[in-house]
């Protein structure tokens, strides 16, 4: 059983948002960067789990991304793996970035292939579906639960108001969320033998981008909120019908 | 060329956020002189030809019982032979579960360029340029697309609906996909419950709360608006409420026409799953909690004594209204 586990590198949660360049590049100045928390508290957890219960499982990841994203492929490493896979661009276009993906995944023969949700910087969404259009693979979106037995995966996935149980056999593409693992924290022990796993740096292959970012923009600020006094909740409601004709 | 509108549909009904995404399909279709169409995959119990009050002039329907159940080589398969049959230059989606899971791989198969969480109609000016939220609703990118056929995929609430008059002409659409690999065991719905994804208004509990004993008021004003429930990550963490509510960084992104937070002290990763929301209320008796900077209105007070008066006051508006 091989695994291949997507990572990406995204800003901090807690990170100021603010761009530079005419408002075309995203200010990484004093920018705390992270694992993509959903290609590591799930996906790359759920995998590791995996691995838990079978010792042959082999897993092993891929960012797209420059010489920067090392460190967070380290501590990716850290957590468990067997070893990470670099492929050297800084595209942002998720046609682009499937395709390098998809490359690795033909090439290395998995049998699963992870992927986090959705990344916190561009809430793309696509990685997914796109990697498994491209290997002719299942796939399975939003899973919140993932079960293997032999070669058949169950899969808990979310719909619109409720859950999906679903079954596929492998291999197959997840995109995995929260419920499908418990947040992790490296040890030690993982941190060292992280040092010495393999990571390997390949070239991308070629591919086009089909979007582009044009620019960004801030939303316009809050005007402050309106404060109501709590023993008065009849202008509350007034406001919310006559002035935000939100009810 | 034509724009078509992907239709989703649950338990026998069109879903809310396909009626938003054919008004916006219609748009774009006016926007770029042409005709906006629906496709329909599996079978509903409504007309279809009522759908045209929506802007489209076609409904394509491959009424295949077995479509009913969402496998996405399946739907990119049946999704690519109907922009072949209608020569479609722009596909519409709605950013829900499903269209998350189907939009990319039918970008991947058309190598058509997808942008995902549209906010607002394209600008057809110079190019196609779309815009959406990014870094959690942080920010907004401006993405170029720049392939022939075009893929957008509407955030919920962003678009509104608007009915007009018309009927559409209801097309069968003969389809040769294979069988679905992904096979659907169960489904558990929580019923009687407005999805929280797709509701006007959704009213959210926190640890101010105290405890899951204590959310009956919170249930009371959420009844009394129509509304979905949710709650802060803590209180999902404790299983005060079920996972599937919990709101936020890491649980479900809401963008409701109103969001009223009771006890939700406003986390910087709260307030990334909550921040496209239109109106934001904040009930919370710390008048330092964050969330008022990010809130529209406030009640500084105890959630124990304003809830139920609001809950009141709110029948007493509906009954003279």
């Amino acid at each position: 059983m091989k695994i291949l586990v997507c990572v990406s590198k995204t800003p901090d949660t807690t990170s100021k948002v603010a761009f530079t360049d005419g408002n075309t590049k995203f200010d990484e100045a004093g920018v705390q960067w992270i694992i993509n928390p959903y290609d590591e508290w799930y996906s790359l957890v759920r995998a590791i789990e995996l691995k838990e219960k079978d010792a042959s499982v082999v897993i092993h990841m891929v960012t797209v991304g420059g010489a920067d994203t090392e460190p967070i492929i380290r501590k990716a490493l850290a957590l468990g793996g067997d070893e990470a896979i670099r492929v050297n661009s800084d595209s942002t276009d998720s046609y682009y970035i499937a395709a390098q993906i998809a490359e690795i995944a033909k090439q290395g023969g998995y049998d699963l292939i992870f992927t986090g949700k959705e990344t916190l910087d561009y809430n793309g969404s696509s990685i997914g579906g796109m990697v498994a259009e491209l290997t002719d693979a299942p796939y399975i979106s939003l899973a919140t639960k993932f079960d293997l037995e032999g070669t058949t995966a169950t899969v808990t996935r979310e719909i619109e108001g409720g859950e999906e149980v679903a079954e596929v056999a492998l291999p197959a593409v997840v995109s995995c969320q929260k419920g499908m693992a418990e947040q992790r924290i490296p040890n030690m022990r993982g941190i060292m033998a992280a040092r010495t796993k393999p990571l390997k740096v390949t070239e991308p292959v070629a591919a086009d981008a089909l979007t582009a970012i044009v620019n960004f923009e801030l939303p316009p600020a809050k005007a402050g909120v309106k404060l109501v006094d709590a023993e008065n909740v009849e202008e509350l409601v007034r406001l919310l019908h006559e002035e935000a004709k939100a009810i | 060329m034509s724009v078509l509108v992907f239709i989703d549909h649950a338990d026998g009904h069109v879903k809310k956020s396909s009626l938003e995404a054919l008004t916006y399909g219609a748009k774009v279709a006016a926007q770029l002189g042409t005709s906006a169409e629906g496709l329909l995959l599996g079978t509903v119990t409504e007309d279809l030809a009522a759908l045209g009050k929506y802007g489209v002039t076609k409904i394509h329907q491959a009424a295949n019982e077995a479509l009913n159940n969402l496998d996405t080589q399946v739907y990119a398969a049946a999704i690519a032979e109907a922009v072949t049959a209608s020569g479609a230059t722009v596909i519409i989606f709605s950013h829900t579960p499903t269209g998350k899971a189907v939009a990319a791989r039918v970008s991947a198969k058309l190598k058509a360029g997808l942008v995902t969480g549209a906010c607002a109609l394209p600008d057809t000016s110079n190019g196609f340029v779309v815009k959406k939220g990014v870094f959690s609703g942080k920010a907004f990118a401006n993405v170029s697309i720049n392939t022939a056929v075009k893929i957008i995929s509407l955030n919920p609430n962003s678009y509104m609906t608007v009915a007009g008059e018309g009927t559409a002409a209801v097309a069968p659409l003969a389809i040769s996909a294979g069988a679905a690999k992904v096979k659907v065991t169960a489904v558990n719905k929580v019923s009687g419950d407005v999805p929280l994804t797709e509701a006007d208004i959704v009213v959210s509990g926190g640890r101010g709360l105290k405890g899951p004993e204590n959310w009956g008021i919170l249930l009371d004003l959420a009844k009394v608006l129509g509304a979905a429930t949710a709650c802060s990550r803590p209180v999902g963490d404790a299983h005060w409420r079920p996972h599937h509510e919990h709101v936020g960084q890491t649980g479900v992104q809401v963008a409701p026409n109103l969001y009223i937070a009771v006890g939700i002290s406003g986390a910087i990763q709260h307030l990334a799953g909550v921040n496209r929301s239109k109106i934001i209320v904040v009930i919370n008796k710390d008048p330092e909690a964050p969330f008022f900077k990010a809130a529209d209105y406030g009640i500084v007070g105890d959630a124990f004594e304003v809830l139920p008066k609001l809950t009141e006051a709110i029948k007493k508006m509906k009954a003279s209204a």
